[in-house]
């Protein structure tokens, strides 16, 4: 390797177990400033464990979870951990229902968290610009009135993937973003994600073998909490123990 | 957004009502000789204003259950705390007119033998310290019970059963006569307020003006609060609150503001209803007075706060006229199954249901202006597709 990055994330021997089950199992992990990173594996394999505990809702027994070097998120709930730069996509499309999609962007805007800056917040020109600037990346500028929950399934996936923007996180977790998409947009998705990665680095969980070959970027595979192998999708494919995971004995 | 200033035009008329309230009612009263047809009588000013006083307590729970999901079960501890602390004001206005003329202590201390005013009770004989209680006292129990369920991340039935522990909690030793509240007496026998006669028409009209300005003004707070950004947070919380959390908003401490904003709300309802009732005693703690509040926020319309201030003079204007008559053992059973049939007919009460046909009506009306047809149209069928 030639340039020298630091890392952004570093999980070392990170062991979590739920009544005797080990969700994972001294899983280690390093993403790098500015890295793009599709992790796959099949269910169980510890994936949404994996996020929990970067974002602060699972406390790992066990091991090391490292922020930009000298953070400790073990240490710290979600909120404290959004607030660092961690923005997280769920599985589930959860944006808030009732709120337009504008209100939806306009909650998820990096701003002032406190109770009382949200009391006496005044909308800013500024706010609105970047507001605009999402609604068109996420192409939901034609939604922009209307109800959150009166969205189809994918555009929901798009108006969370634009919170995520707003959010302007240094690390985006994106759990699972294509499932229950159509061909195309599945690709509108996959180019969206390319998009943001140009500026931050991203963790996608995915199922979806020809998502990740779109998205074309360095695949870590999970198996029963811990990592059977990473490198390119190609040579992660051609590895035997992956296979055998996937295909079965 | 229609929907806001549907909201707005509501409150502006609430408002209005409440502001010719203020002045009509104390003036019908006061000039009025009580033979006139356009007279009101002392009964009914007291009787009016305390459903003013139940709204405000309504508002301040329809604040925290409608656009937060907090729906507590002992709202009406909030309002009884308010209302003790300014009984205990107008306890020590009566000074040596007690029966046992004790110019220190109140009739039951002197009763129970005690020797001494308990340190609680200092400094209630000023009127603004008194009146600072009324809000700090409910306000930082709410502010402390909040701090403890919220951070502990207590929602839900759970949350709602702990908030009618709390209010059984303090039913219970409020009936103590050495807890020094005058045990299952309460406080009564109040003389005067500010100099003032409790009992004199021009104090009665008064305190009714008042409680119709500071419900108006509640009214303000409260839809200020849900029309800020602050507003939509919570709504957020209510409705997706892990997501909330996940960007970046600490849901314990927008839960435990609203909280103690609301029980101040309520603290305040209860200190102008104690000398209009002329009596504050545990019952007012019972549980299931703070489950009746529950109900006049259901029929009113929760979310909609207007509605919840409506609900509450409503329910209790029939409560009163059900409990005068030979029906009154059987208001509870109404009031069951008013409940019952506004959770199945009127789920979002009646304000909500009247927003939902003022809506349809609107938008039948005005869809054209809004979009040519064919590009609603449009908008549908990309909607059905997806």
């Amino acid at each position: 390797m030639t340039e020298v990055t630091h890392s952004l994330l570093y999980l070392s021997g990170v062991e979590v177990s739920f009544d005797g089950f080990r969700a994972l199992n001294g899983l280690s992990l390093d993403i790098r400033h500015g890295e793009m990173r599709a992790i796959i594996g099949p269910n169980g394999a510890g994936k949404t464990t994996m996020m929990d505990v970067i974002t602060g809702k699972t406390r790992p027994d066990d091991g090391e979870v490292m922020f930009d070097r000298t953070v400790d998120l073990t240490k710290l709930d979600e909120a404290a951990i959004a607030n660092l730069g961690i923005g997280r996509k769920f599985q589930k499309p959860t944006v808030f229902e009732q709120h337009t999609v504008e209100d939806n962007l306009l909650l998820a805007l990096k701003n002032n968290r406190r109770v009382g800056a949200n009391l006496f917040w005044k909308r800013r020109t500024h706010d609105s610009e970047r507001i605009d600037h999402i609604l068109g990346t996420i192409r939901l500028d034609a939604h922009r009135a209307r109800a959150a929950g009166a969205l189809s399934h994918g555009q929901k996936q798009w108006l969370e993937i634009g919170m995520l923007i707003a959010q302007d996180p240094k690390l985006l977790l994106v759990d699972e973003p294509v499932a229950g998409m159509t061909d195309s947009e599945t690709e509108t998705t996959a180019d969206l994600l390319r998009e943001i990665a140009k500026d931050h680095s991203v963790i996608v969980v995915e199922h979806d073998m020809d998502f990740v070959r779109r998205l074309g970027v360095r695949v870590t595979v999970l198996h029963e909490g811990s990592v059977l192998a990473e490198g390119s999708l190609d040579q992660v494919s051609a590895n035997e123990r992956v296979i055998e995971v996937y295909l079965g004995r | 957004m229609r929907a806001l200033i549907e909201s707005d035009k509501r409150g502006a008329i609430f408002l209005g009502l409440l502001a010719i309230a203020a002045i009509v009612v104390p003036f019908c009263h006061l000039v009025f000789s009580p033979s006139s047809f356009f007279h009101i009588s002392t009964s009914s000013v007291a009787l009016w204003g305390k459903y003013l006083c139940f709204a405000i307590l309504a508002l301040s729970l329809d604040l925290i259950w409608g656009y937060a999901g907090i729906l507590s079960l002992g709202h009406g501890a909030f309002f009884a705390l308010g209302g003790y602390a300014m009984g205990m004001y107008l306890m020590r206005q009566i000074g040596s007119r007690g029966v046992y003329s004790n110019p220190l202590l109140p009739d039951f201390m002197v009763f129970l033998n005690w020797k001494e005013l308990p340190w609680y009770w200092w400094g209630f004989d000023m009127f603004p310290f008194a009146g600072l209680m009324v809000f700090l006292a409910p306000g930082l129990l709410a502010f402390v019970f909040g701090w403890f369920a919220f951070r502990s991340r207590v929602t839900g039935v759970y949350l709602s059963i702990i908030t009618q522990m709390l209010t059984y909690a303090l039913w219970l030793s409020f009936f103590r006569n050495d807890m020094g509240f005058g045990g299952n007496n309460g406080l009564t026998d109040f003389k005067d307020i500010l100099g003032y006669s409790v009992q004199a028409p021009g104090t009665r009209a008064t305190l009714f003006s008042l409680s119709a300005i500071t419900l108006m003004a509640c009214y303000v707070i409260a839809r200020g609060v849900v029309a800020s950004k602050l507003g939509k947070v919570l709504v957020a919380i209510r409705d997706a609150e892990s997501r909330t959390r996940f960007l970046g908003y600490r849901v314990d401490a927008y839960k435990t503001f609203l909280f103690t904003l609301s029980a101040c709300m309520a603290g305040i309802a209860g200190a102008l209803y104690v000398p209009q009732v002329g009596i504050i005693n545990p019952s007012e703690f019972h549980p299931a007075n703070s489950i009746e509040v529950v109900i006049w926020v259901a029929v009113g319309g929760r979310g909609t706060l207007v509605g919840a201030a409506l609900g509450a003079i409503l329910v209790n204007y029939a409560k009163t006229t059900f409990t005068s008559g030979i029906l009154a053992p059987y208001w509870l059973f109404a009031l069951g199954l008013l409940f019952v049939l506004v959770t199945i007919f009127l789920p979002k009460g009646i304000m909500g249901t009247l927003a939902d046909w003022t809506n349809r009506n609107n938008r039948s009306d005005d869809a054209p202006e809004v979009a040519p047809p064919g590009a609603l149209r449009t908008a549908e069928s990309e909607g059905a597709l997806k």
